[in-house]
């Protein structure tokens, strides 16, 4: 959110805070705000998830229809990720078609789910090059109190870790579970100064000079890195983001995400 | 065509397919200055890669509203000709080139001494021509260059490559083959300074491969640095009175 309009007084609040080590809400560098996770709250939809981190809540629907895969993985199933950055969410948003922040987080949540194996593409086949699974992941922000990557991808892999097939409502046999074979975690942080700063709240994403989001899998391996905002970003940096990233993802997994 | 289902090896005694290291850089071929119109220009091939950046401005900001009063803004347009891959492309923006559009954006941004010119903008455009992996690393390479002959002030260039792990081997500036089949992709842009200012991941890799390919994607830039700053200097070293000079080619056989 490059032009949330905050006063200067305000970053430089944060700025003095930091330099003694100090967050506005009182939390750790490295600590996130509290997370709550609700499935199933959608009966129309074939998985979802209500999301709140800290207060920034996300909803997140999953819709499963049959339909035509792509030509050239003809017996693989499809996953279509979209987020809607609806105007009800935050001032800074508006209506109209998903701007470049949204198509950004779409497919940075669309990383993490498919770059894990998370689901198996080509169990979603119904018959080789002709009907396929087509997998919806939309991701509906509704509050925007900061990091909204971490909140929508926790909100996603939950939202197809309860999902079921509506296979029977397409004549195509018994409804079943979506079967999901790892959980991605996104983990968040922001550089600012020198300071690294995870799970950033609105101001502390506003003032920050670079942001980096690492996804990682059940076995501790990454599986997708986004840096956004402009600003440098030093080797070392990465790999502390990463480390105390794996730590957070594997909290967070255990907490909410055991099956 | 090789196909789907084949398993094919990326390796044949210790060299990729295309006879490079584990560790090499494909061909760069760089032009400064190609195009009439734009205030700064920049060919660049990479490989099989064919890349274009313009420069415009600082200029006025249209539409108003986008104005900083501060500093000026910066526009970077990624777009792929529809003839540029395999199968045609739909002409236009897509979701992928929006994401491309602002990380790169974001990765020429922080380089750019945007105070100087309040309330104006730097646009850079990028046409990709031909496109085989690594395309939005070619255009970043290419823009910077471009900004650099728009005499755009800038802190430093911008070098970008990408390293990715095929075959369990991690490599650095992955091919089109290497990449669809690869298993994981890692672009990074930095400067010659080794501050890095795009890093995206996909695939999956252990931190270890990550330290390797972050290494090996530094040295790429590192080389990458010295060819865009050689096509820099050899064009305005032997600059005549008048201020115009002969086109500069760099070509490198890394």
């Amino acid at each position: 959110m490059s032009d949330v309009v905050m006063a200067e007084i305000r970053k430089d609040y944060l700025y003095h805070l930091m330099l003694k080590g100090e967050r506005a809400d009182g939390r750790a560098f490295d600590e996130y705000r509290e997370i709550s996770l609700e499935t199933g709250l959608i009966r129309k939809a074939d998985g979802s998830a209500l999301v709140r981190l800290g207060k920034t809540t996300v909803m997140v629907g999953v819709k499963i229809q049959p339909g035509e895969p792509f030509s050239d993985t003809p017996n693989k199933g499809v996953i279509i990720t979209n987020a809607e950055l609806v105007p009800l969410a935050s001032p800074n948003f508006e209506p109209g078609p998903p701007n470049e922040v949204g198509i950004e987080l779409a497919r940075v949540v669309d990383r993490g789910v498919r770059e894990s194996g998370a689901i198996d593409l080509e169990s979603l086949c119904i018959t080789p090059g002709e009907k396929v699974w087509i997998v919806f992941i939309d991701v509906h922000i509704l509050d925007d109190c900061g990091n909204l990557m971490d909140a929508s991808s926790l909100g996603a892999i939950a939202a197809l870790m309860t999902a079921t097939v509506p296979a029977a409502q397409y004549a195509l046999g018994e409804d079943y579970p979506l079967p999901v074979k790892d959980v991605p975690v996104a983990t968040t942080a922001v550089e600012f100064g020198d300071s690294v700063i995870f799970d950033p709240d609105t101001d502390e994403e506003s003032v920050a000079d670079t942001k980096l989001t690492v996804i990682t899998t059940a076995d501790g391996s990454i599986c997708g890195m986004q840096k956004s905002r402009p600003g440098f970003i030093s080797q070392d940096q990465i790999y502390r983001i990463v480390d105390i990233a794996c730590e957070r993802a594997k909290e967070i997994r255990e907490k909410f995400l055991e099956v | 065509m090789i196909g789907m289902d084949e398993k094919l090896s990326f390796f044949k005694d210790g060299l990729r397919l295309d006879g490079r290291l584990p560790d090499e850089l494909r061909p760069i071929k760089v032009e400064v200055g190609v195009l009439a119109r734009a205030d700064g220009s920049c060919y660049m091939e990479m490989g099989d890669n064919k890349v274009i950046a313009a420069v415009y401005g600082p200029r006025e900001v249209h539409p108003r509203h986008l104005q900083e009063v501060t500093r000026a803004i910066v526009r970077y347009r990624y777009n792929m000709a529809s003839f540029s891959v395999e199968e045609r492309k739909r002409p236009g923006p897509d979701r992928r080139s929006y994401e491309v559009s602002k990380v790169s954006r974001e990765a020429l941004e922080p380089v750019i001494l945007t105070s100087y010119f309040p309330r104006s903008v730097v646009d850079v455009f990028v046409e990709v021509l031909q496109a085989d992996a690594g395309t939005r690393t070619a255009g970043i390479n290419a823009a910077s260059v471009a900004l650099a002959d728009a005499g755009i002030p800038m802190r430093s260039l911008i070098s970008s490559c990408a390293a990715g792990k095929v075959d369990g081997e991690i490599v650095l500036d992955p091919m089109k083959l290497e990449d669809n089949f690869g298993e994981a992709d890692v672009p990074i842009a930095m400067t010659p300074g080794g501050e890095i200012t795009l890093l995206q991941m996909d695939g999956r890799l252990s931190k270890e491969e990550l330290q390797r390919a972050l290494e090996l994607a530094k040295a790429g830039c590192q080389q990458i640095y010295e060819i865009q700053r050689k096509v820099l200097v050899d064009r305005y070293s032997h600059m005549d009175d008048a201020g115009s000079c002969d086109e500069a080619v760099a070509e490198e056989e890394i």
